[in-house]
């Protein structure tokens, strides 16, 4: 499958290795919508609509706040091997998973319709 | 004063719904979660006849019926279990029953509801005309450090003998409580199934209990008819030498297919289906498919057998054969295909597409397109003909 090149995920690791960079710019208006609804559909089918876990942990303020953000960074990318926790860096980049956590810990917004 | 105001309107329609007399064989309800409603439909007509609101958070949510077909339990991501009268389209009933739930099941005598729970991890119990609490189980193991802890339950199923069979997530077990005296469940245990199994089916005929597993290949079978015989692996191997793909969403096995002797499975991390022979439970072939299999289900007389799939690839649904085990058609219903439920003998197949907030009906001979009906981020659609059915 062409889906998941593994020069891409090479890449990918060299960039996340690389000393912490400054923090890119925030996602497009419109790409942050799309990414507050793919969280909470497609990350909620597992997560909970409302981010207060599933099969997968809550991903509320409360249960994130104390992680590094960076590592929960790497695990939207990455996944956690062994766990279902799949990785997502085939659908968005490190700036917009960033954001997506810090979003996470200051509280999640709601999809705008 | 919205809240009011919806109540009131409520009543006034049941009160104009009320007086025609009628039955409840082909009536539905499909889940509409972003509004925390379901839609009351009837397959006949093709239409909806009206919403019934106020049931929670609804992401995720399943639903199974009374035995008489009148009422539906829905069961919701908040631990809210609703008891809905399809008829007068009114909440019968509701209580919450748990931190977070995923659903449950009626038992052969259509007396008990049982709700499979991920937060306090067990199953509870409930009196089906009342919901009155009758047992309370919690999925309690030793994990490996020693630590007692409880574990998320999948795969819940209404096996006969008013006994429900379930698997345990985070043990990696699978449960039969038998509850033919309601406050007294016996539960029989088996240990080391396998590796995460992550959701469960009893076959039409209610002898195997099957729980499909994550964090391995296979899956893990038992003959209800023999349970001394312990739990056993089949398809133990179905991945090997290859590279498994990520799995961005689920399968669900219950809904499930059993058709001319063969069982059809999603594999896991695979973009195919995997075909097992019933008798034997050896694996005698695999459907290549679009993508990771979410839903794999028969049509009622097993000629056919469609399947949708986790995202990204979930704007489609393909339709396998099952003389000639391959795909004859590709389908695109819409954006974000969550759910499918047959017409009661199979000649329609409704799926719901949650981001074009449609729900599509299809022939399931010719494959035309027969109506599209509005409904807020449709999930899941469910038929009273689940009434009938042992697992449900
Ligand atoms: C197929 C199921 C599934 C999907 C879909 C999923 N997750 Fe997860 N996620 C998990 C599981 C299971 C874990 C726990 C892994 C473990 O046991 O360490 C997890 C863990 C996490 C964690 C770490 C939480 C912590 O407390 O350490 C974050 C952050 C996370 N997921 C974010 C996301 C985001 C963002 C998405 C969507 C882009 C997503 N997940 C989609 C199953 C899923």
């Amino acid at each position: 499958m062409a889906r998941f090149p593994d020069r891409a995920l090479a890449a990918l690791f060299l960039c996340l290795l690389a000393p912490a960079a400054a923090s890119a710019a925030d996602p497009s208006p419109e790409r942050m919508r799309e990414l507050v609804r793919m969280v909470r559909q497609d990350c909620g089918s597992c997560h909970g609509l409302t981010l207060k876990g599933g099969l997968g942990p809550p991903l509320l303020p409360e249960t994130l706040r104390e992680k590094p953000a960076e590592s929960l960074r790497y695990t939207v990318l990455l996944g956690r091997p062994g766990t279902p926790m799949p990785p997502w860096n085939a659908f968005m980049n490190e700036a917009e998973a960033d954001w997506i956590v810090r979003q996470l810990i200051q509280g999640f917004p709601e999809e705008t319709r | 004063m919205k809240s009011l105001l919806t109540v009131l309107a409520a009543l006034l329609l049941s009160a104009c719904a009320s007086p025609v007399l009628r039955g409840t064989g082909d009536l539905g309800i499909v889940i509409e979660r972003a509004t925390g409603s379901v839609a009351v439909v009837d397959s006949s007509a093709k239409s909806i006849l009206g919403r019934v609101e106020g049931l929670g958070d609804l992401s995720h949510a399943s639903a199974v019926y009374s035995r008489d077909g009148r009422y539906a339990y829905v069961f919701g991501r908040d631990g809210g279990l609703t008891k809905v009268d399809i008829l007068e389209r009114r909440i019968a009933k509701r209580i919450i029953q748990a931190g977070n739930s995923i659903g449950g099941a009626v038992s052969q005598d259509g007396r008990l509801v049982a709700a499979q729970n991920y937060q306090p991890g067990g199953v509870k119990v409930f009196d089906a005309e009342t919901l009155e609490l009758l047992a309370d189980i919690p999925a309690a193991f030793e994990a490996g450090n020693g630590v007692r802890q409880f574990s998320k339950v999948v795969g819940l199923a209404d096996v006969p003998g008013n006994k429900f069979a379930y698997a345990l997530f985070d043990a990696g077990e699978i449960w039969i409580a038998d509850l033919s005296q309601p406050r007294e469940p016996k539960v029989t245990k088996f240990r080391n199934i396998g590796n995460q199994p992550y959701d469960g089916l009893v076959t039409p005929n209610g002898r195997h209990y099957i729980a499909g597993l994550f964090g391995e290949d296979g899956l893990a079978l038992v003959d209800l008819w023999k349970p001394e015989q312990g739990a056993k692996k089949i398809l133990a191997n179905y991945g090997k030498g290859t590279e498994k793909l990520p799995v961005f969403k689920m399968p669900h096995l219950r809904g499930w297919a059993v058709a001319g002797g063969r069982a059809y499975l999603p594999a896991i991390g695979k973009h195919e289906v995997l075909v097992v022979d019933t008798t034997t439970w050896q694996e005698v072939g695999r459907i290549p498919v679009k993508g990771q299999p979410v839903f794999v289900m028969a049509r009622p007389d097993g000629r056919q057998v469609w399947v949708n799939f986790a995202f990204p690839d979930y704007g489609q649904v393909q339709v396998i054969d099952t003389l000639e085990q391959k795909v004859v058609q590709t389908l695109a219903p819409g954006k974000a295909v969550l759910h499918m439920e047959f017409t009661p003998r199979g000649e329609h197949v409704w799926i719901s597409a949650r981001d074009d907030n449609r729900v599509v009906v299809y022939d399931t001979a010719s494959f035309a397109r027969l109506a599209e009906l509005p409904v807020q981020n449709p999930s899941g659609i469910f038929f009273t003909s689940r009434a009938a059915r042992i697992g449900f």
